[in-house]
């Protein structure tokens, strides 16, 4: 065991490269998926068929794709006829992650703007807040504390999705597990340090998430403040929150 | 407006709503002068908060038009055909249209100030100083300017109408539209409520037109009292008299059920 431990030591920096990468893919592919949610979510609500028929087809593609098939479809397709684009690795999983957990994504920013009670949008239209203007300064404040709690689960999603990141070359944190086990020849030790990372790294985004969900309900004078949250819970009304 | 002004504030020309194969309104005339108070009285579903709607743009005719100021508001004949007028210059006449709703609905990610001056700063273009003044000044006049900063979801419902009421008014409408804006508060804080509007009716020249079931504020405050049942008026009088001695035999029956 302390031969496992010794190793793991040394295999230290190894271990801060692979948080590193992941770190790099799940930051890159949420951004990424959050952009690609708003524009495709407000997309397939809008008014004319050609914003909104696109994004449905988009939207439903990429869900109904797997994960892994899109990472090695950008990896190893295309760089052949006829696409020849080469890309990055690390470019391959973000994009890929940014793809599909965004469209799962704009399904959740569509459905917490569908949520928002349509006195608020009666009550903009007959102050004459134009479109953009009331779902900018009415809807979507209203909107974002009910996307928080999925958005959260999606995150961790996400993270756990960025461990195939491992086949296309990438040195993350799934690579080190395989490191650790090749190093200790122990895989019992290597995964089950595996499962803690993952956990550990999980669930450091989930208590910040609960933060900026609290916030965000806070604003819209739901719950306690993000002081009273900090106490590691998920945020007090998040479960029925989101099914009302 | 000049008092020869006899252009009426709201003109109804053969209006009909249909939602699905339920008639709402069918074919519906009637004018409202300026400066008139009035109150529309009718059963449930008889189409009174329609009208309403529809001044709002919240519902869209189906046909007839619908004139304010004796423009064409949503729709027009252009060679004899009814076609809808664009988005931009109906917004140029909802924002001097008014309304104030049953359930409030303030914006809950705004303070009670910022509830307020939201429309006048980025709708009418009021430089922010002016229309906060302004949204102090009204603060005052609904009873509620230590209030200015509290958040919407910490006041009581009288309180949070009152607020609506104020934001309504901080457009500086030419047509108040007020839909039973006194049903979804406890009994004891209609009273508040009602004496805001009641001031308001004292003290400006704004159009009203009002749906309530508080038929003692309807007397006080309208001049005129239009009775609507299926879609149709079937009674339209001043308010002492249609209250004390009404003609048709669905007024009096309506009545009897709600004084």
């Amino acid at each position: 065991m302390s031969d496992n431990v010794q190793k793991l030591v040394d295999l230290l920096p190894q271990l801060g490269e692979g948080i590193l990468v992941t770190l790099q893919l799940t930051i890159a592919g949420a951004v990424l998926a959050l952009i690609i949610a708003f524009g495709l979510g407000l997309g397939s609500r809008a008014r004319t068929r050609w914003a909104r028929v696109p994004s449905r087809v988009v939207v439903e593609f990429f869900r109904g794709t797997s994960l892994v098939v899109q990472i090695f479809w950008l990896y190893y397709v295309l760089p052949l006829p006829p696409f020849y684009v080469e890309l990055d690795p690390l470019a391959c999983g973000i994009i890929a992650l940014g793809l599909n957990y965004g469209a799962y994504a704009a399904e959740v920013v569509r459905g917490s703007i569908n949520s928002v009670p349509t006195g608020q949008w009666e009550a903009a239209t007959a102050l004459d807040l134009g479109g953009v203007h009331r779902l900018r300064r009415v809807i979507l404040p209203q909107a974002w504390p009910l996307m928080m709690p999925m958005f959260t689960n999606l995150l961790i999603q996400l993270v756990k999705g960025s461990a195939l990141a491992a086949y296309i070359t990438l040195h993350d944190l799934n690579f080190f597990i395989g490191e650790l086990r090749k190093g200790t020849t122990d895989t019992v030790f290597a995964y089950t340090v595996g499962l803690l990372l993952y956990f550990v790294f999980a669930y450091a985004l989930t208590l910040l998430m609960n933060a900026l969900e609290a916030r965000a309900k806070h604003k819209v004078g739901q719950g306690p403040s993000l002081r009273e949250v900090l106490r590691l819970t998920p945020a007090r009304t998040a479960g029925t929150e989101v099914r009302s | 407006m000049p008092d020869n002004d006899t252009t009426p504030a709201i003109e109804f020309q053969g209006v009909g709503k249909r939602f699905g194969d339920n008639v709402v309104l069918d074919g519906l005339n009637f004018t409202v002068a300026k400066g008139d108070r009035v109150t529309l009285i009718g059963p449930s579903g008889s189409g009174k908060t329609t009208i309403l709607r529809l001044l709002m743009t919240l519902e869209e005719a189906n046909d007839g038009l619908i004139l304010v100021d004796g423009k064409p508001y949503t729709h027009e004949i252009r060679g004899g055909k009814r076609v809808a007028i664009p988005e931009k210059r109906r917004s140029l006449v909802r924002r001097r249209v008014g309304m104030v709703f049953q359930q409030f609905n303030l914006f809950p990610n705004m303070s009670v100030l910022e509830n307020i001056i939201e429309a006048p700063i980025h709708v009418l273009g009021i430089p922010k100083a002016q229309a906060v003044a302004r949204a102090e000044d009204l603060l005052e006049k609904v009873g509620l300017a230590d209030k200015r900063d509290a958040r919407c979801t910490q006041l009581s419902g009288g309180q949070q109408q009152r607020v609506a009421i104020a934001r309504a008014l901080a457009m500086e409408p030419e047509i108040l539209l007020l839909d039973e804006v006194t049903s979804a508060l406890d009994p004891e804080l209609v009273a508040d409520v009602l004496g805001v509007l009641r001031n308001i009716a004292e003290t400006t020249d704004i159009t009203m037109l009002i749906v309530t079931h508080e038929m003692q504020f309807a007397r006080e405050v309208s001049n005129r009292v239009l009775m609507f049942d299926g879609g149709k008026i079937i009674e339209e009088a001043h308010p002492e008299t249609i209250f004390t001695s009404p003609e048709n035999e669905r007024t009096q029956e309506f009545l009897r059920a709600v004084l």
